[in-house]
């Protein structure tokens, strides 16, 4: 596994080696905070939508795209988010997860299902032994609207019950007003409440913050919190992952790496549904971020019919005929 | 006065309701029977007919489910339609097979009633092809006709309009969505009927048409896993054996080469090719047991 990081995923990325990546001042207050924010160049929106566009172009055909497949399948955290959740559906996201192709044991096995809280034991309980893991959302996902307190007891349940991994939403709306240290400090709060137990993602909902300018802000936000991802969105707004939104995050990802040392992973979530896009995605990974995240420890894709269009290339490639919708799993 | 410059149509796909190009972007050339150029027709790929697929299996839940009577305005309305276009037809296919222009014109003639006559089909099919059946026992017993789904549909090579016509209303009548390969030497008069569907009121996607080699686009719709039918009227024996032995794989239903152009086109086809694109449904309703007076309904 690639990783420059001083650990995968322990605490050194936590505030308390906040000094380490040498941005300890810049987090010292408030107006320190917002001074370094707004100090980030600006960007390019023109540039940045060209940019993604063009490498969409790029065509990746027989072995390559066999590679990409499945990788793009290894970097999925299959997701159920829905209010109409039960244990049963949630078992059978587990076994899809760990075996998303049973009649092709070739297939890789997905990166993580990912649940609400309360789902966590019976997800675990259907991914055991498999090394899938289990990512939770948490801090009153999706809307992020609940006291601090309330978001880390949700936080605290989820590693409690066995979270690998906990998607947590920022606090938009403190985002938007400025208060970034507030949300800083709820990033760092969260990032503790998590330990070592488990990594922590962090969701700024990409869609809701307006502009390039703002996502490029949240994401050095996010990193300089301790965040062990960062992650597009919630797939429950209108606009999710784009290819631009997510090269913007990407470029961020590895321009902290270079002033730190400290490498932070990437999840697009939402409206990426066909193979296609995926692999547009993952070409935005390698030429952005390089080959050190083209590994679902560092990039993932936040998705749940992802996964049958994967598939259905994936027997198209081995068979040589088109597949359909009858030969993959219904969600 | 100068002359008017001339404006060439630019023939294109019909697929989803839209008019794309080939996504290869190849082009071939079509000429009359007398081999003067008439046009450059879209050179289809393996790719098109995956997407044409992927079209008519959206569309099937919708036209599948649109009821019989809402299907027949449907076709009757493209037979107007046809009606309307009546004179550019006669030209195209005086031009692709050679005809004067009294043959053409009853060769469109009789396309356009055949297309009506399909059309008043739509809602009497269930009752010739299934009904209640008497069974031993407090059952009703019930068999209705259900569309197969989405049918690969090779048109006639030589009869390029009242061919196409014959084998396409049939499998769209009963619900079925089709993607359509045209005639390969003489695919306009069927790049021209897109133009006339997508003024129709028919959904787009339940008919795609592609034009191109029909052996290369054949074969991966004979392949494809989420096509459920095969009609191999365009193919030549050698390529319909080829393609049925490539369509077992996932069980597709095959209709064999059937002669369409009969010598007497105002005669009935028959419902043979209406029912050769039905499943059939059978329902066991229970009706508890039978009372004293030999009946509890």
């Amino acid at each position: 596994m690639p990783t420059t990081a001083p650990a995968a995923n322990g605490p050194a990325q936590s505030p308390a080696n906040g000094p380490a990546h040498g941005f300890a001042d810049v987090t010292a207050s408030d107006s320190t905070l917002r001074r370094f924010l707004h100090g980030l160049p600006g960007v390019d929106t023109v540039g940045l939508e060209a940019r993604a566009a063009s490498l969409g172009t790029r065509s990746i055909k027989t072995t390559a795209k066999a590679y990409a497949l499945d990788l793009a399948i290894s970097m999925v955290d299959l997701t159920t988010l829905e209010g109409a959740d039960t244990p049963g559906k949630v078992r059978a996201l587990g076994a899809k997860a760990v075996r998303p192709d049973p009649t092709d044991r070739t297939a890789p096995a997905t990166a993580a299902v990912c649940v609400y809280p309360d789902m966590v034991p019976t997800a675990k309980e259907a991914v055991a032994g498999s090394g899938v893991k289990v990512a939770s959302v948490a801090t009153a996902f999706p809307a992020g609207r609940a006291s601090l307190a309330v978001k880390l007891a949700d936080v605290r349940e989820a590693v409690a019950a066995g979270a690998d991994e906990v998607d947590m939403v920022i606090d938009r709306g403190a985002f938007l007003a400025g208060n970034y240290m507030k949300v800083h400090d709820e990033i760092t709060a969260v990032r503790e409440a998590c330990g070592t137990a488990a990594r922590l993602k962090v969701i700024f909902e990409t869609g809701e913050l307006s502009t390039y300018d703002n996502i490029r802000r949240a994401s050095w936000l996010g990193m300089l919190a301790g965040a062990d991802f960062i992650k597009t969105s919630t797939g429950k707004v209108a606009v999710n992952a784009t290819p631009a939104n997510t090269l913007l995050m990407l470029e961020a990802v590895r321009d902290f790496r270079a002033q730190t040392g400290v490498q932070v992973g990437v999840k697009p979530a939402g409206g990426i549904r066909t193979a296609k896009d995926a692999i547009k995605f993952l070409v935005l990974v390698n030429e952005t971020a390089g080959e050190d995240w083209l590994d679902n420890h560092w990039f993932r894709f936040g998705a749940s019919s992802l996964l049958n269009d994967l598939l259905m290339q994936r027997q198209k490639l081995t068979t040589g005929r088109y597949s359909g919708p009858d030969y993959v799993t219904v969600d | 006065m100068s002359e008017r410059l001339s404006v060439l149509k630019t023939y294109k796909l019909y697929v989803g309701g839209k008019f794309p190009r080939s996504e290869s972007g190849r082009v071939y050339e079509v000429t009359d029977s007398k081999n003067n150029w008439l046009a450059n027709a879209p050179l289809s790929s393996r790719k098109d007919a995956r997407d044409a697929v992927v079209a008519a299996r959206k569309a099937f839940g919708g036209w599948s489910g649109a009821t019989a009577y809402n299907r027949g305005q449907i076709l009757y309305r493209i037979a107007e339609m046809l009606e309307g276009r009546r004179d550019q037809y006669v030209a195209e296919v005086a031009d692709a097979e050679g005809l004067s222009k009294s043959k053409a014109a009853a060769q469109v003639d009789a396309a356009i009633d055949r297309w009506v006559w399909y059309a008043g089909w739509t809602d009497k099919i269930a009752q010739v092809v299934g009904g209640g059946n008497p069974v031993a026992g407090p059952y009703f017993n019930l068999s209705s006709p259900e569309p197969t789904g989405v049918v690969a549909v090779l048109a006639p090579q030589e009869s390029s309009f009242l061919g196409l016509v014959s084998v396409l209303a049939p499998v769209i009548a009963t619900g079925n969505t089709a993607v359509v390969v045209a005639s390969e030497k003489s695919p306009l008069p069927a790049l021209s009927l897109g133009e006339v569907l997508a003024t129709s009121d028919l959904p787009g996607g339940v008919v795609n048409i592609l034009s191109g080699r029909t052996a290369e686009i054949a074969a991966p719709l004979a392949a494809h896993q989420d096509v459920n039918a095969i009609d191999l009227a365009g193919a030549d024996e050698t390529l319909a054996k080829e393609l049925e032995i490539t369509a077992a794989d996932n069980l597709k239903r095959v209709l064999r080469p059937q002669p369409v152009d009969d010598a007497d086109w105002s005669a009935t086809p028959g419902t043979d090719r209406l029912t050769a694109f039905l499943e059939t449904k059978t329902v066991w309703h229970p009706t508890g047991a039978l009372g004293a007076s030999g009946s509890s309904y």
